[in-house]
């Protein structure tokens, strides 16, 4: 099949950017999205042109590196989807598909498609840990934990760190993302101990990077990719208040 | 700044005093169209007036107003924060997006839903409040006793085919409001439960359209019936 | 040169005890004098950098992902093993030992696969306590599978991403040590040399592939953790950015490369859909559990299938072969995966093969899901079947999957002592990256348990021992040998980026892809490799002369980072070519056609090559040096590995 595309184009993080339109013709509807742009670039590279820089890696959906805003949508038109697994068998023959990066504050445009997630990572070492170091552990059936919540909490752990939620928020809020880890951990007794710390710094270092707030749309978790529940944002709304009240932190 | 104030300048601390002040401002909804349902009692106003006169003399009541008004200043005062960070929060938009594909309306629109409230709130204490303070009412004489008569003012607006098609959108609004708001709070506070949730949801709607629909009724009423 | 694998004397059960005992210790306040670079932050990576900041060194951690949690080992699928005996059903320490052993076809270090079994246990104690969340029993306790070649269950796991899990895991560990300052990280920087000070591993010189900025780091020593080369194939199961580039460089600067050629093929990855594709998918091999895997029995049928005159519910039971149960009855469905590999390619040389191109086999789950139903086998393949289903567009609880072998891993890497020191001192490599523990043929579910390994339990004592011993004296960056590093970078990319010429960076590794694949692939014959050899020479002379790189170094420039890879693999592919030559046996993933039993199973040759082919680079087009480490089995007897 045939598509016009409309890429965001931008040389680098201090210029500006703009939408640049390329046509594509001969796609296979098995093709990957990311096989279409493969083509795409490998096209504009014969013709000398630079081709367009986006972020992936694995292309199996589990390490996150993906992302693309795809006709209004964060990793396209599909629920429960990564970009670089959603195939052109969902759009049609003669389609405008329009692709543009993430779009946050939080996120900047290090180039084309390819946003900078640092964020994501200062936010997991403000405390999105258990402070133990290797070795001297108990042993791992020493602590019995209920299937219910161990399956609860892998629920919350399967977050692939894409930044999906982010991108999918009329507020660039990171929430959900934050709330898969803390409510992750303060689900599990391992994580317990430090649960109050942890939900103060990670939530201080989720606003310091200047995520928006909550609005309750939920349209986070209708984007992710991986089911994130909206009631991790409940149990660390929860977390929170109660550590807020009970913690000895007075800082 | 003090744990304290940290807290409550949070991106959650805000949002929780939002809701606690949303969910204080739903309970003086639920006394307000209690009492205003006096208007429909058919006796010429007596219970209305006697209801308000209540209202603004009872010594609680008025020092629940200064806490009623500092709900509103809170709840108005943390949206307004809360929307200039959630602005700068995506400085660029995006040329092409349908949000519409993963969430409602009103979720998404509640500080314009929220500013179509204040405004109609404005006029209606310019309508009904201001003027129980000012004393530009007429007196009424109810077994003896001289009261202001509010309820003649209340009849009189209602003539005005503008402010009744402005109450009714006013309430209509504020349903949308509400619907997303009532549930919205509980989610905040990080009240969920898996037994609980659906119910409160399904309360919420009803809540928000019935309150709602109280208010929108006493307008109608007043402009079709009397 | 002699290599000394440094095993430890004594007993295989006591070895590591006492070699840990006699290593010497850096005392704590000595630590912080001493820097530590690792490259990597998958499993071996990122679990070697948090422990080491943990103990106190000054660590230095690399990855040209944007982040470290997206290091490849995020997506083993199917587990990790673990010696634990939790099901009670006869393992241990020794079992574990002697299955991966003979899993590798006794092409592994004794003493470094017994270390791993040992540590194996305390891995799971570690993760559990980070708060990995694996599989659990109605009890709260642990849940154990099954996996192909062993016959006790001792295979953790979190669902079908057990390797996202795990990583997380130590990515939580390693941003623990990134906030007390004990670990810097560098995120998408991409280190393209080694650098060597008297000898020694001192540093690294990387691009930022941000800014194109050419960087060096020193160090007191340097840890590869920089995974596998599968990516020589083009397409593979590996992720698009995996390389071998770090360990190349490192193998041109001196340290030698052992055994590269033996790969493995995994048998479960969904087939190949057309020429743009871009990469394999692993279906987890924990689908033989409940998968029965079959081919038409006769060609005809097959035929009629391929051309869609019949569907498969038209195939009566008995025309179907279920070959792996019928020629391996004891294992069955769970043969290695070597053995399962070869045997989809046997059946589809017989012209047995379905799917339009014919290069495919059914696993089929309609017998289990008779068994258990549709949401017991979902509850534990459902991730597994939904992905089969975006992919190929097919209902996997309707229709039997399509399977066919896809490149997945490789065995061989940089060459390590039993310290898992490379021969240039002060250079590690773990992991994927070092050839040490797998042998010719990795049992699955190890890949996790040995990078862990290395990273938690093997890397934080060896590495003390080493640096004990030299002094805490730094070398700035501004040696002549960093500055002779860096400009050697340049200037190769300046040269990849002035050739200017016609064909793609992509179009030279699918070329190689292709050639690796059908001449070094899953079978391989003398007059095949001799016929790549030459080939694979002058794809990389037409490389020189005719890629097309544009751009400029100083921007984010993907085909430039893409161009530094390829380059490598170019060279790389020969070495593995050279090695497959010279292994005049077929074992575990080598197999060479000239050496089969009657029954087409490997045969080894024992007297002639129970050693490691360690090479040695002495120039682009030139000969490599073959150096042998003699493996001696005092534990285990050398059977032909057999899973009937």
């Amino acid at each position: 099949m045939d598509l016009t595309l409309k890429v965001w184009r931008q040389k680098n993080r201090e210029s500006a950017g703009a939408m640049v339109t390329y046509p594509v013709k001969g796609i296979s509807p098995d093709m990957s999205f990311l096989e279409m742009l493969d083509v795409l670039n490998e096209d504009l590279l014969r013709s000398g042109q630079d081709p367009i820089a986006f972020d992936h890696d694995c292309r199996e959906g589990i390490c996150g590196m993906c992302s693309l805003y795809i006709n209004g949508r964060p990793h396209g038109p599909e629920r429960g989807t990564t970009t670089c697994q959603l195939h052109m068998r969902h759009f049609n023959d003669g389609d405008t598909i329009t692709i543009e990066p993430w779009r946050a504050a939080a996120f900047p445009v290090h180039k084309d498609l390819v946003v900078d997630r640092s964020a994501f990572d200062r936010i997991q070492q403000a405390g999105g840990y258990v402070s133990i170091n290797t070795g001297g552990v108990p042993d791992a059936n020493a602590i019995p934990i209920p299937k219910t919540i161990a399956d609860k909490a892998f629920d919350a752990a399967t977050c692939i760190g894409c930044g999906a939620c982010v991108a999918a928020c009329k507020n660039a809020s990171a929430m959900l993302f934050v709330s898969a880890k803390v409510s992750q951990m303060a689900m599990l007794p391992q994580g317990k101990v430090e649960a109050k710390t942890r939900v103060e710094n990670m939530v201080s270092q989720m606003d310091v990077e200047g995520f928006g707030a909550c609005s309750n749309t939920g349209a986070c978790a209708v984007e992710c990719p991986v089911g994130i529940s909206l009631e991790n944002i409940a149990i660390m709304n929860r977390e929170y208040l109660s550590a807020k009240a009970t913690s000895e932190n007075i800082a | 700044m003090n744990w304290f104030t940290k807290t409550f300048s949070s991106t959650i601390g805000r949002k929780i005093i939002m809701s606690i002040t949303g969910l204080f401002l739903c309970s003086f909804l639920v006394v307000h169209l209690i009492g205003n349902l006096q208007l429909f009692k058919d006796d010429g106003g007596a219970a209305f007036n006697i209801y308000s006169h209540f209202m603004g003399t009872n010594p609680v009541i008025r020092t629940m107003e200064f806490v009623l008004l500092a709900g509103f200043v809170f709840h108005i005062w943390d949206a307004i924060a809360l929307t200039r960070r959630n602005k700068a929060a995506r400085p660029v938009g995006y040329a092409n997006s349908h949000p519409e594909q993963n969430s409602n309306w009103s979720s998404r629109n509640m500080g314009l839903l929220g500013t179509v409230i204040l405004v109609f709130l404005i006029i209606h204490l310019y309508n009904f409040f201001i003027p129980t303070k000012t004393g530009e009412l007429g007196p009424v004489m109810i077994d003896g006793m001289e009261y202001d008569n509010l309820y003649v003012k209340v009849v009189e607006a209602f003539q005005n085919p503008l402010y009744v098609a402005l109450y009714v959108i006013s309430m209509i609004a504020l349903a949308f409001h509400l619907i997303h708001g009532f549930q919205s709070a509980f989610q905040s506070l990080g009240l969920t439960h898996k037994k609980y949730t659906p119910f409160i949801q399904k309360f919420g709607v009803a809540f928000s359209v019935l309150v709602c629909l109280g208010f929108a009724i006493m307008p109608l009423y007043f402009f079709f019936f009397l | 040169m002699i290599l000394d694998s440094k095993i430890p004397e004594g007993p295989l059960a006591e070895k590591w005890d006492k070699h840990k005992f006699n290593v010497k210790l850096v005392n704590p306040a000595n630590k912080r004098k001493y820097d530590v670079i690792v490259v990597g932050t998958g499993l071996a990576g990122a679990s070697a950098a948090a422990t080491l900041g943990e103990l106190g060194y000054n660590v230095k951690a690399f990855c040209f992902q944007d982040s470290p949690r997206r290091a490849h080992s995020i997506a083993a699928q199917g587990g990790i093993n673990a010696a634990k005996n939790y099901q009670n059903d006869g393992d241990s320490v020794f079992r574990l030992f002697y299955d991966t052993i003979k899993g590798g076809d006794y092409r592994a270090r004794e003493a470094n696969v017994y270390r791993l079994a040992q540590v194996s246990v305390d891995i799971i104690d570690q993760c559990v306590a980070q708060g990995v969340p694996f599989a659990r029993e109605y009890g709260g306790l642990l849940a154990n599978r099954s996996f192909g070649g062993a016959q006790v269950s001792r295979t953790f796991y979190a669902r079908g991403q057990t390797g996202q899990q795990l990583l997380l895991g130590a990515y939580s560990a390693l941003n623990r040590q990134i906030a007390y300052g004990k670990v810097k990280m560098y995120p998408r920087t991409e280190m393209l040399d080694l650098v060597m000070v008297d000898g020694k591993a001192r540093g690294i010189v990387v691009r930022n592939l941000i800014t194109g900025k050419i960087e060096s780091h020193s160090a007191h020593a340097v840890v590869l953790a920089t995974g596998g080369y599968g990516n020589v194939f083009f397409l593979s199961t590996n992720a698009m950015g995996s390389n071998a580039t770090a360990a190349w460089r490192a193998h041109k600067k001196g340290a030698l490369f052992a055994n590269p050629c033996f790969t493995q093929i995994h048998p479960t990855c969904i087939p190949v859909s057309g020429d743009y594709q871009s990469k394999l998918t692993l279906m987890s091999e924990s689908l033989r559990n409940d998968g029965r895997v079959w081919v038409p029995k006769t060609v005809e049928i097959a035929q009629r299938l391929r051309k869609g005159e019949i569907r498969v519910s038209d195939i009566k039971e008995e025309d179907r072969d279920y070959y792996l149960e019928r020629k391996y009855p004891a294992f069955g469905n769970l043969v290695p995966r070597d053995v399962a590999s070869r045997n989809a390619k046997l059946m589809c040389d017989e012209g047995r093969g379905v799917g339009a191109s014919g290069l495919a086999v059914f696993l089929d789950f309609a017998d289990a899901i008779k068994r258990e139903g549709q949401p017991a086998i979902a509850a534990k393949y459902g991730n597994l079947f939904d992905m089969y289903a975006k992919i190929t567009d097919e209902n996997p609880y309707e229709n039997p999957m399509r399977i066919y072998p896809a490149v997945h891993y490789t065995m061989g890497g940089l060459w390590v002592d039993y310290n898992l020191m490379t021969n240039i001192p002060g250079l590690y490599a773990t992991g994927e990256c070092n050839f040490s523990d797998h042998g010719a043929n990795r049992l699955g579910a190890s890949a996790l348990m040995q990078g862990l390994a290395d990273g938690y339990f093997v890397i934080p004592y060896t590495i003390g021992d080493y640096l004990a011993q030299n002094p805490t004296t730094k070398v700035t960056t501004d040696h002549p040998a960093f500055k002779e590093a860096e400009q050697a970078v340049i200037a190769k990319n300046n040269q990849l980026l002035s050739i200017n010429g016609t064909r793609t960076v992509d179009d030279f590794h699918k070329a190689l892809g292709l050639l690796m694949w059908d001449y070094c692939g899953m079978a391989r014959n003398a007059e095949g490799l001799k016929f790549a050899k030459q080939e694979i020479r002058k794809l990389r002379d037409e490389f020189w002369r005719d890629v097309k790189v544009t751009g400029v170094n100083e921007e984010l420039n993907i085909t430039l980072e893409k161009a530094n890879r390829v380059a490598d693999f170019l060279e790389l592919g020969e070495l593995m070519v050279d090695d497959a030559l010279n292994r005049n046996e077929s074992c575990g993933g080598h197999f060479r056609e000239e050496y089969q039993t009657p029954e087409n199973e490997a045969l080894r040759d024992d007297e002639n090559y129970a050693y490691v082919a360690a090479w040695e680079f002495t120039g682009v087009g030139n000969e490599p040096v073959l150096h042998k480490e003699d493996l001696k089995f005092e534990n285990v007897k050398l059977t032909q590995r057999s899973y009937k």
